[in-house]
């Protein structure tokens, strides 16, 4: 799953939730002239109330897209906008105790296969310390790497290959 | 399977009129040059074009009795077609000779296989004719009789033959290709060999890759995983028992060795680490994994065998990674980005004296120890992605191809052609290709799917 997917997911339930807020409040000064089937399965307690607090749905849209972290061509540093984002994730955390997360590495296709395997993990091994160092107990995080098999962009292109050179964040649930 | 049971057994022919001993193709082949240990010598690439412009006849392998056979040939009259076709697709699709195959050609009769019609041959231009004849026995299994002559001379220059059980009758056609080009080329066999591969399927961000195995020449192609866990990286151990390879089975990254006869697998070590680029020892009794922890990744080595503790070769910050013996096992080239890019380092097979090999402008990554140890092939990349090769010492730079992106070099057992895969730019698909140790004769394997990281075994005895 791409952190695109997911955000759309998640601009798609905010929207949803924001649409039937706005039919509940104007609800009660209408008659409805048919309890109509649509409406009724729309508007259950769960899409109203959002993700249910401590879910990855809820993790992912917290983060608004603070789950992805970018990287330069084959390096693996944590600049200061990772840091902006890893330490939203790391609230997001201790305010789940109970929770756990993997975070993903990747690579650009610009790399061999191997090699790729090993910075990815590398990548994902970055953000999970940077986490830790937040405070976040490193038996909660762990890591993966996809190395190059699994872009987030489609393109052969300078920007593709920037959004794929990426750790991200999934909690599990 | 059974390979003891289905090995060949060489000089078992008898010959169609005289039964006589044979001698194995080996024995008439002038040996392999030696390894040449690394020293900056500069690599041993002859000039061909003397043997490459050879023509060659190869019309249909006669029978003494055309009966029915157990093989997808058919009948042995059938058979003896297609050995000879076999024959000359192995020798054409990799630019060696001039071949002109059985469907071109009069069909000699049984008695000719040994005193050929020399005087007919002259007239079609053929300076050398490959003859050879198919008998089943009663057991089912075949005999596949190959000789080689100069037409010019009337002489007889090899001969050999094999007894194959039905399912590896196309085994045969391979020994009889390469007894003509080691007699001819002055070379090693490599026809008679396998590669295992990654199959891919589906769009790019959701590529199936599914662990399979092949020919040399793309026959008897068979998948070994559903490709329900991605699969990566293989490696054929020497002996091609069993197939080393990264699979994600369970959601990590780890090596497991695969059992052909089982058809089962065990990860290599107990870790829970992930595990990368597994790679044997030319003996086949160690292997090389990588291994990361904490992020950075290093070498190491284990018994092949299982069990055992093991030992770590490299040790540092950075990714070392990969790694290839020597033919004699004694050295280990290796990929290492402690310089701060990718390059290329050679070290003893204890870890012990470890030095960079590759200075040039742009990175090297994934070298492979030619099996003739006077070469090392790996991915420049500088740009774009392309094989190349180069002594032991670093030195003689040579690029082999240019494309977008060629990567993952494998030798053939000969050392005379280099496999490796393409991805193309956009759309990801990749396909496995070969190109000769000169830079000629480029060419794309057919496989059934897309094809990435392929892995060339040995000979077969």
């Amino acid at each position: 799953m791409s952190p695109n997917s997911r955000l759309g997911t998640t601009v798609m339930v905010l929207l949803a939730s924001a649409a039937l807020s706005a039919c509940a409040s104007k609800a009660p000064k209408q008659l409805p002239p048919d309890p109509g089937a649509a409406v009724a399965t729309d508007t259950t307690p769960g899409a109203m109330q959002g993700p249910a607090p401590g879910s990855q749905a809820d993790f992912a849209a917290t983060l608004m897209g603070q789950d992805t972290i970018l990287f330069d061509t084959d390096q693996f540093n944590i600049d200061s906008a990772d840091m902006a984002a890893l330490t939203a994730q790391a609230q997001w955390l201790q305010k789940y105790p109970g929770k756990n997360a993997t975070i993903e590495g990747h690579c650009d296709e610009r790399g061999t296969r191997d090699y790729n395997l090993a910075l990815g993990e590398r990548r994902a091994n970055a953000a999970k310390n940077y986490l830790v160092s937040l405070g976040v107990d490193a038996a909660r995080v762990s890591t993966v790497s996809y190395g190059k098999e699994r872009p987030a962009a489609m393109g052969s292109d300078e920007a593709s290959w920037a959004r794929n050179r990426r750790s991200v964040t999934v909690t599990i649930d | 399977m059974m390979f003891r049971s289905l090995s060949i057994f060489a000089a078992v022919l008898a010959a169609p009129a005289l039964a006589q001993q044979v001698s194995p193709p080996a024995a008439l082949a002038p040996p392999a040059p030696a390894p040449t240990e690394e020293g900056g010598l500069s690599g041993s690439v002859s000039d061909e074009s003397d043997w490459q412009d050879l023509g060659i006849a190869i019309p249909s392998f006669a029978t003494d009795a055309d009966v029915a056979t157990q093989t997808s040939a058919g009948s042995t009259a059938a058979l003896g077609r297609s050995v000879a076709q076999i024959i000359t697709a192995d020798l054409k699709n990799n630019g060696l000779f001039k071949p002109v195959g059985p469907d071109a050609l009069p069909q000699p009769g049984f008695t000719q296989i040994q005193s050929p019609d020399f005087a007919s041959w002259k007239t079609r231009s053929a300076e050398m004719l490959v003859q050879g004849y198919v008998r089943a026995a009663s057991d089912g299994q075949l005999t596949v009789g190959c000789y080689l002559y100069d037409v010019a001379l009337s002489q007889q220059l090899a001969k050999a033959g094999w007894t194959v059980v039905p399912g590896e009758w196309r085994r045969a056609a391979h020994k009889c290709a390469d007894m003509v080009y080691a007699r001819l080329s002055g070379e090693s066999p490599f026809f008679d060999s396998k590669v295992a591969y990654i199959a891919e399927t589906g769009p790019k961000n959701r590529r199936m890759k599914r662990l399979a195995i092949m020919d040399s020449d793309g026959a008897n192609h068979r998948y070994l995983t559903t490709g329900q866990a991605t699969a990566l990286t293989p490696r054929y151990s020497p002996d091609y028992k069993s197939i080393m390879y990264l699979s994600y089975l369970n959601g990590n990254p780890r090596i497991y060795a695969y059992d052909l006869a089982s058809a089962s697998q065990r990860l290599i070590t107990q870790s829970r680490n992930p595990t990368f680029a597994p790679r044997w020892s030319p003996d086949g009794k160690w292997v090389l994994y990588s291994m990361a922890t904490g992020g950075n990744t290093d070498i190491y080595r284990i018994s092949a065998a299982g069990g055992g503790t093991p030992i770590k070769l490299t040790d540092g910050p950075g990714i070392d990674i990969g790694g290839s013996f020597s033919p004699d096992g004694s050295k280990i080239v290796f990929e290492s980005d402690r310089s701060g890019s990718q390059q290329v380092y050679v070290m003893n097979a204890d870890g012990s004296g470890q030095r960079r090999i590759s200075f040039f402008g742009g990175r090297a990554a994934t070298p492979e120890w030619s099996p003739r140890g006077d070469q090392i092939a790996f991915t420049y990349i500088g740009g774009n992605f392309r094989i190349a090769v180069m002594s032991p010492s670093g030195g003689d730079l040579r690029y082999l191809t240019d494309s977008w992106q060629d990567e993952a070099p494998t030798w053939s057992p000969n050392g005379r052609i280099v496999q490796f895969f393409r991805t193309a730019r956009g759309s990801g698909r990749t396909g496995i290709w070969q190109v000769d140790l000169t830079g000629r004769n480029e060419r794309r394997l057919a496989t059934p799917v897309d094809g990435s990281d392929p892995a060339w075994g040995p000979v077969r005895p």
